[in-house]
């Protein structure tokens, strides 16, 4: 909580709220300032965050604003942690990319654009990471079809047979 | 049987060359080093020393498709690893056959959503489908003991054309 409140006086604006929930503490910042905040969370005296321990996105659909990038801080010399939360609204999922600052954020950010299609302003190398390159869609959002296919059974085997791909020899 | 008449009890054994080749293929039908998920667990029990695959002429998985004759599918297969699957197949060189182990091989099993393969047939011709989530080394052998039927069922006129 401390350190939170360290957060909010060096930047009163890019706060928008600290929660606490049972010992965790989570700054939500404002999308513009964010490689702001994560660079003076690195550098500055008794934060030292060096280490970025998890990135991951949040789809809340169908609520507003939709999306929510979580950023998990760790800092080795002093056992400390925090999250931060900035959110994204639906129509313009786009985040400022932090790989300035911590560059293991790439793979994390790559996924997130993957599942989720989170765009980061200014990343490296924003492809696919799990998904093939070819493919459309986003998975992990909250209105993206389980692609259920209907089960083979022998009332239904021969329709279904019709339909499937048969390979070559 | 003028041969075995003349030669006496020198231990020669007339056959057809269709089984003879039939034989030789399923006494050393070596499979390929794979495996994809779970079942490759059990498939990997088969071949150690308690139930030992090599009793049936499969000591070695061979680890280059240029080199195995059968394809052990142990395991779901992605929609991203479907075209390495059937690019490893496609390097087999003839006779090769297929089986797909466990339930997620033959249809997809548990996993019916976007990112598996419904059934590894929709890529590969299967030759024998092994029931079971992750089926039984037991299951396993006697898959591969339907197979070797199969094979000694071949027809020379199918695979000498």
């Amino acid at each position: 909580m401390a350190i939170a409140n360290t957060i909010r006086e060096q930047f009163p604006q890019a706060v928008m709220e600290i929660i606490e929930f049972r010992g965790d503490v989570t700054v939500v910042i404002d999308r513009a300032a964010l490689v702001e905040v994560a660079a003076f969370c690195r550098d500055a005296d008794g934060l030292r965050f060096n280490l970025l321990s998890d990135l991951c996105g949040i789809d809340y659909w169908p609520e507003e604003p939709r999306f929510a990038v979580s950023y998990v801080l760790y800092s080795l010399p002093f056992n400390h942690t925090i999250r931060f939360k900035v959110y994204a609204p639906g129509k313009d999922p786009v985040m400022p990319t932090i790989t300035g600052v911590y560059p293991g954020a790439n793979y994390h950010e790559r996924e997130v654009w993957d599942m989720f299609g989170v765009k980061f302003d200014g990343h490296p190398d924003l492809r696919r990471i799990l998904m093939p390159y070819d493919w459309i869609g986003h998975p992990q959002r909250k209105d993206y079809p389980l692609g259920y296919e209907e089960v083979q059974f022998s009332f239904n085997h021969e329709r279904i047979q019709a339909q499937k791909p048969q390979p070559k020899e | 049987m003028g041969i075995i008449s003349k030669l006496g009890n020198m231990g020669v054994v007339t056959t057809t060359l269709e089984q003879a080749v039939n034989w030789g293929r399923t006494r050393a039908m070596w499979p390929m080093l794979f495996g994809l998920a779970c079942c490759a667990i059990e498939m990997m029990a088969t071949q150690a020393a308690h139930y030992d695959m090599s009793r049936f002429g499969m000591e070695l998985m061979r680890a280059s498709p240029r080199q195995s004759d059968l394809m052990i599918v142990a395991g779901r297969v992605s929609r991203k690893m479907a075209p390495v699957l059937r690019r490893l197949y496609d390097q087999m060189p003839l006779p090769k056959w297929v089986i797909a182990m466990g339930d997620c091989a033959s249809c997809g099993g548990v996993f019916n959503n976007y990112a598996i393969l419904q059934g590894v047939d929709e890529v590969v011709p299967v030759d024998v489908y092994i029931a079971g989530c992750p089926p039984r080394p037991e299951q396993l052998i006697d898959g591969i003991m339907t197979l070797h039927e199969k094979v000694m069922k071949e027809k020379l006129t199918d695979w000498a054309t």
